[in-house]
């Protein structure tokens, strides 16, 4: 089995947008989010492209490691591909074999979906997973979200309990590994066998991954208590976060690339149909 | 007994990634003829690695792994049947146990090899008095035993299998002085007792002056000693840089030659030095 998953992860550095107000990145990535959803172009489409590679470069992270993190994308790309192929229905006829008729206009619709998608995916994952660490995300969604309290919202246990939880993703991954492979040594066999023989070769790696996973969490509650947490009442924090310049404009930018889009659509040969 | 042979191993971690890592450095190495070998390194130096690389849980990167002369991933669908003959006992191994019953637990490799009932409930009870848990508490939950009785009857999951090669990675952790002592004792009976070869990872000189017949040495992925305790030991100053340790009494025997008293660099257990050191002052062997 293939544990080892990029998207998502933190890449270490020290670029404009690692240093980037978390609070301004999740308000930039909603932004983006919807000019995404809004460009439907071609012209449109090729401004967003190069707004995302702007943002590759700008973040300094490699583009290896973002077209790894693409690989597990690649099912969900192919079959909106092909869906979109074959079901779309224009005016202009390429190809018909019996019940199948593929429209150019399928084609291009199969490509600005694809396209769609993969800007999504690197503009959110480059302005916030691999640029913000997972402590610093939910801080500034706590602090985005604090107006809630108000109505007694518990933000902060929520956000303390998500970061709790990012944070033992990777040793629950690890210790996953650990216990396959021991019991990998005492000859269990995940891969062969019918469904029901599989699912019940998982109970001697659950087992062990609950047990643990209850333990860490009874001793990270009594650590926590040690240090006598109680809660986010009247709590200062460490880092203080400032909004900065670079963050006004960010998010100003991303308007701007909104306007842009919507004028682009204007002037598109062929339009996204959604 | 089993031979097990390294021809030019490497293995890296998460090749082509960012974080990627050379865990082993072209590794050549043939374990067999001493019956327990040791193996040695500081915190990273690759010694957990090699030993899953024994019995294919992971595949060298490059290089060759060889059992009794062939290699174990010439036929990778029966990568199954190496880890039968090559049993694994990782670190904590009771972090494993998963069973309603010790007995159950015990007899998971067993049935995995496909054997029949009476026959697993034999090698069960063998398993069991090797590493000497009760009888009585088999039919009990593993999660209602002590620590060290939990690590038994790990290690005994493993020796059910009657592998031919019994490696261990660090089977004495965390275990108080006298659990340690008693399981690495039984370890070295069951050794005895079955004529299998077994490898023993540890960072206790002490241990592995009592317990082993050899000692491989490795630092940041290579392979920087290999002999006996006595000429492994004796090259105290190697082991130092490399972040290691050794055996309390050889630091005295050091520190006694420089007042001019040398009883030798080799020496690492206490009764042989004491032994050495009434040759030396002439006196009666107490």
């Amino acid at each position: 089995m293939n544990l080892d998953i990029t998207f998502g992860q933190y890449c270490e550095g020290d670029s404009v947008i690692h240093r980037m107000d978390p609070r301004a990145k999740i308000i930039a990535v909603l932004l983006y989010i919807v000019v995404i959803f809004l460009a439907k172009s071609f012209a449109a489409f090729g401004l967003l492209t190069a707004a995302a590679v702007v943002l590759v470069l700008l973040s300094g992270i490699r583009p290896r490691i973002i077209l790894h993190g693409l690989k597990p994308l690649m099912f969900i790309l192919l079959f909106t591909v092909v869906l979109n192929i074959f079901f779309i229905k224009g005016t202009t006829l390429l190809f018909e074999w019996a019940f199948i008729h593929v429209y150019l206009e399928g084609v291009f619709n199969a490509l600005l979906i694809a396209l769609r998608i993969v800007l999504l995916l690197v503009s959110t994952s480059v302005l916030m997973t691999y640029t913000t660490t997972p402590i610093a995300l939910t801080d500034g969604l706590e602090q985005l979200l604090s107006p809630l309290k108000r109505i007694h919202i518990p933000v902060h246990e929520f956000s303390m309990m998500m970061t709790i939880a990012l944070r033992f993703i990777p040793t629950l991954i690890e210790e996953t590994e650990k216990i396959m492979n021991a019991q990998k040594a005492r000859g269990a066999d995940f891969s062969t066998g019918s469904l029901i023989q599989r699912a019940r070769a998982l109970i001697p790696i659950l087992v062990p991954l609950f047990i643990s996973a209850f333990r860490r969490a009874d001793e990270l509650a009594t650590a926590m208590e040690c240090r006598c947490y109680t809660g986010g009442e009247g709590r200062t924090r460490m880092n203080v976060l400032h909004a900065h310049a670079r963050d006004v404009i960010a998010c100003i930018g991303i308007c701007l690339l909104g306007a842009g889009v919507v004028l682009l659509n204007r002037f598109g040969a062929y339009m996204l149909s959604w | 007994m089993a031979e097990i042979e390294l021809k030019d191993v490497s293995f890296i971690y998460g090749a082509g990634q960012p974080y990627e890592i050379r865990a082993l450095d072209h590794i050549s190495l043939t374990i067999g003829g001493p019956a327990v070998t040791g193996f040695m390194g500081h915190t990273g130096s690759g010694k957990s690695t090699l030993v899953q690389l024994l019995n294919g849980i992971l595949k060298p990167s490059d290089g060759q792994v060889l059992l009794d002369g062939k290699d174990i991933w010439a036929e990778p669908k029966k990568i199954r049947d190496i880890r039968f003959r090559v049993g694994l006992v990782m670190q904590y191994p009771e972090y494993q146990l998963f069973d309603e019953t010790v007995r159950a637990d015990i007899a998971f490799g067993p049935k995995n090899m496909g054997m029949s009932k009476e026959e697993v409930d034999a090698r069960v009870l063998e398993a069991a008095r090797f590493v000497g848990l009760d009888e009585t508490l088999l039919d009990h939950s593993p999660f209602d035993l002590s620590g060290g009785q939990k690590r038994r009857a790990a290690l005994a999951g493993v020796i059910a299998m009657r592998p031919e090669v019994l490696v261990l990675d660090e089977p004495a952790a965390g275990l108080d002085p006298g659990g340690r002592r008693e399981i690495l004792t039984r370890i070295r009976d069951y050794q005895r007792a079955s004529g299998s070869l077994v490898i023993l990872v540890s960072h206790s000189m002490e241990d592995m002056a009592l317990y082993c017949d050899r000692v491989v040495v490795l630092s940041h992925g290579k392979l920087l000693l290999d002999g006996d305790c006595a000429s492994v030991f004796s090259q105290y100053e190697t082991l130092l840089d490399a972040g290691l340790d050794v055996p309390q009494i050889t630091y005295v025997a050091a520190a006694l030659a420089r007042y001019g008293i040398d009883i030798g660099r080799d020496v690492y257990t206490v009764k042989y030095a004491a032994q050495r050191l009434s040759e030396k002052l002439g006196g009666g062997a107490s």
